[in-house]
């Protein structure tokens, strides 16, 4: 096997507002055709990555090199190889599905008539070819995610840069957001994104990084990461409110790898979850409900950085 | 493995990516240089104007859209204007003798006035509440950053097609003047670039500033202390030579009074060539300046 080619390379990436830091001197390179994925809570700095990584933000410092050259001289030429898909929709909702695509085909410079090929097999692809001539407007959110994806791969982008795809979607609308992501992984095309949900981490990325108060916490793929931060199975236990604070405090004396309290449940890392859970009934603690799990990227989220992802 | 909706495998899509996707053929392909890679397809940016006119054709398209709706006030607008004044209130100024508007009637003396304030009223319209919902409502400019538009072609693609609004403004109003019978000379065909150039000379430096906005309520008071005052005190509607002496400095420094001046003396004929001359440098340093300005201001708050 030859060297994977790197698209993107970053050295001591830096970003700061002012007098806020957004993004700590983080390093890392991104290779054609994987997934590479930033997860991180709100603020953690992902959304300020992704910003300089589609050359709309100019580093504050540091190295960034994307399809080899600087982002800041060649912006608009790196650009023109990107797909971007924003947080929030950008899509002009006072025109048809088409028209949009159509808009965003021009900004690319491409001849109408590869746009309306394009438009017929990514409306296709995104399952909305029935609401071809429909005003976006009353689309629902998943709807519009799925064109503002199908937008984004107007140009046929080598890397896609995806700014948390699912965030404020309902379960089915990310299963199929997913899906349709997944097929254009399989399909060679580089994805980019941030979440902060763990299993979308867990379902897309090949490899990822763990990123808080702009710095990466840990690095590496969804498994790995899990056993490297995490013990092999979780147990979460509830109780009564009343003795949460009494059965935290005898909790932490317990021969678990590790103890985390949270607001409403403790949760044990152990080695053996079913074990664990009879040796705290036979202490005499009698858990409202318990679960045995196995460790998940939230697990690590909250080893690494005593927090939760989505407080 | 992805969820458990599969959705009834629509098939990945043909002709994107072709059938040997760039991806595959590249994957694994070590290229020269140093780091042991160089991208391939190595394309240098279109130039700068073709980049300004796609961003000025998605404003055409979302035109395309609504323009059913903006003619009735283009057309209906400049009717009332020239009808009320030029009818109504002229039929009672002229009795009184035209002396003071250089001989001619009512009529003629404002039409032109109601050109060059209309096509300004289009600009600081088209310049404002637009380039603002851009950002913030419908994300116009969002989009488009994503793509290979750079801030400064954004804002000029926007400002090309404020021009073509406000150059479809002022043809429509000049040729209500002719039917009105409200102009004195065959120069009256130059009245309408000089109206563009008037609005091109408020849009730009209005757009330039309607960027760094955070907030529309500016915009009301640009309309309640920009517009309202230079429409009225421009000599648009009286003579400058009606308003008290330490005020006429003020007026002839406002852009508003050199549009109205240029396209008076040309829709009546009398047109003093250094005069205008005058006019149209001072116009299209403005406009200029607000090209200039614009580029900056935009790159500022779109680059963060």
């Amino acid at each position: 096997m030859s060297e994977p080619e790197i698209l993107v390379r970053a050295r001591g990436l830096t970003k700061r507002f002012a007098d806020f830091t957004a993004v700590d001197r983080i390093d890392f390179d991104l290779y054609r055709g994987e997934a590479f994925g930033f997860l991180g809570p709100n603020g953690a700095g992902k959304s300020s990555t992704m910003r300089m990584i589609g050359c709309v933000s100019p580093p504050t410092s540091g190295e960034l090199v994307i399809l080899g050259r600087d982002p800041v001289r060649a912006g608009s030429a790196i650009r023109a190889r990107l797909g971007v898909v924003p947080q929030e929709d950008t899509l002009d909702v006072e025109l048809t599905v088409r028209e949009n695509l159509l808009v965003y085909g021009r900004y690319f410079g491409l001849p109408r008539r590869v746009i309306r090929e394009r438009t017929d097999a990514l409306l296709e692809f995104v399952q909305l070819s029935d609401r071809a001539r429909d005003k976006v407007d009353p689309l629902s959110g998943g709807l519009k995610r799925r064109l503002t994806i199908a937008r984004s791969l107007i140009n046929e982008p080598e890397i896609l840069i995806l700014d948390e795809p699912t965030t404020g979607l309902d379960p089915q609308a990310r299963h199929v957001v997913w899906d349709r992501l997944f097929r254009l992984k399989q399909r060679g095309v580089t994805l980019i994104l941030t979440t902060h949900y763990m299993d979308e981490a867990e379902q897309l990325c090949d490899r990822l990084v763990v990123m808080d108060h702009g710095t990466f916490a840990a690095e590496g793929s969804p498994r790995e990461l899990i056993t490297r931060f995490c013990s092999p199975e979780v147990l979460e236990l509830r109780f009564d409110p009343e003795v949460h604070e009494l059965a935290a405090d005898k909790l932490k004396d317990f021969p678990a790898e590790r103890a985390e309290v949270l607001a409403d449940r403790i949760l044990l890392y152990v080695t053996d979850g079913d074990a664990a859970l009879a040796a705290v009934r036979s202490s005499g603690l009698e858990p409202l409900t318990s679960l045995v799990r196995r460790g998940t990227l939230e697990d690590v989220f909250l080893r690494l950085t005593g927090r939760r992802l989505e407080d | 493995m992805v969820g458990g909706v599969r959705g009834g495998g629509q098939p990945l899509p043909r002709g994107v990516w072709g059938d040997g996707s760039p991806q595959k053929k590249k994957r694994g392909v070590p290229k020269g240089g140093p780091g042991g890679w160089v991208p391939p397809g190595e394309k240098g940016r279109p130039p700068g104007p073709a980049l300004s006119f796609r961003a000025f054709q998605c404003w055409l398209t979302v035109y395309r859209r609504i323009w059913r709706s903006s003619v009735w006030s283009s057309v209906l607008g400049p009717v009332f204007f020239l009808g009320a004044m030029g009818f109504g209130l002229g039929s009672l100024v002229d009795r009184h003798g035209t002396a003071s508007l250089g001989g001619v009637s009512y009529l003629a003396f404002v039409a032109p006035a109601i050109l060059a304030s209309s096509v300004m009223n289009t600009a600081m319209g088209e310049a404002s509440f637009p380039v603002f919902g851009s950002i913030k409502w419908n994300k116009i400019y969002i989009g488009a950053q994503a793509s290979p538009l750079r801030p400064g072609d954004i804002f000029r693609g926007h400002l090309m097609f404020m021009t073509m609004r406000i150059a479809m403004n002022a043809a429509v109003v000049t040729v209500f003047m002719w039917a009105f019978g409200a102009t004195r000379s065959a120069w009256v065909v130059l009245a309408w670039p000089a109206a563009v150039l008037t609005g091109l000379a408020f849009a730009a430096p209005i757009a330039a500033w309607a960027v760094t906005v955070t907030s529309e309520n500016n915009f009301a008071y640009m309309f309640r202390f920009g517009m309202m005052p230079l429409m009225l005190f421009s000599g648009t509607f009286f003579p400058l030579s009606q308003l008290p002496g330490w005020l006429r400095p003020l007026a002839y420094a406002t852009p508003l009074w050199h549009g109205v001046d240029l396209c008076r003396g040309l829709s009546l004929g009398r047109v003093d060539r250094p005069t205008a001359l005058g006019h149209v440098a001072y116009l299209a340093v403005l406009a200029a300046l607000g090209i200039w300005a614009g580029a900056r201001t935009y790159r500022r708050r779109l680059y963060v």
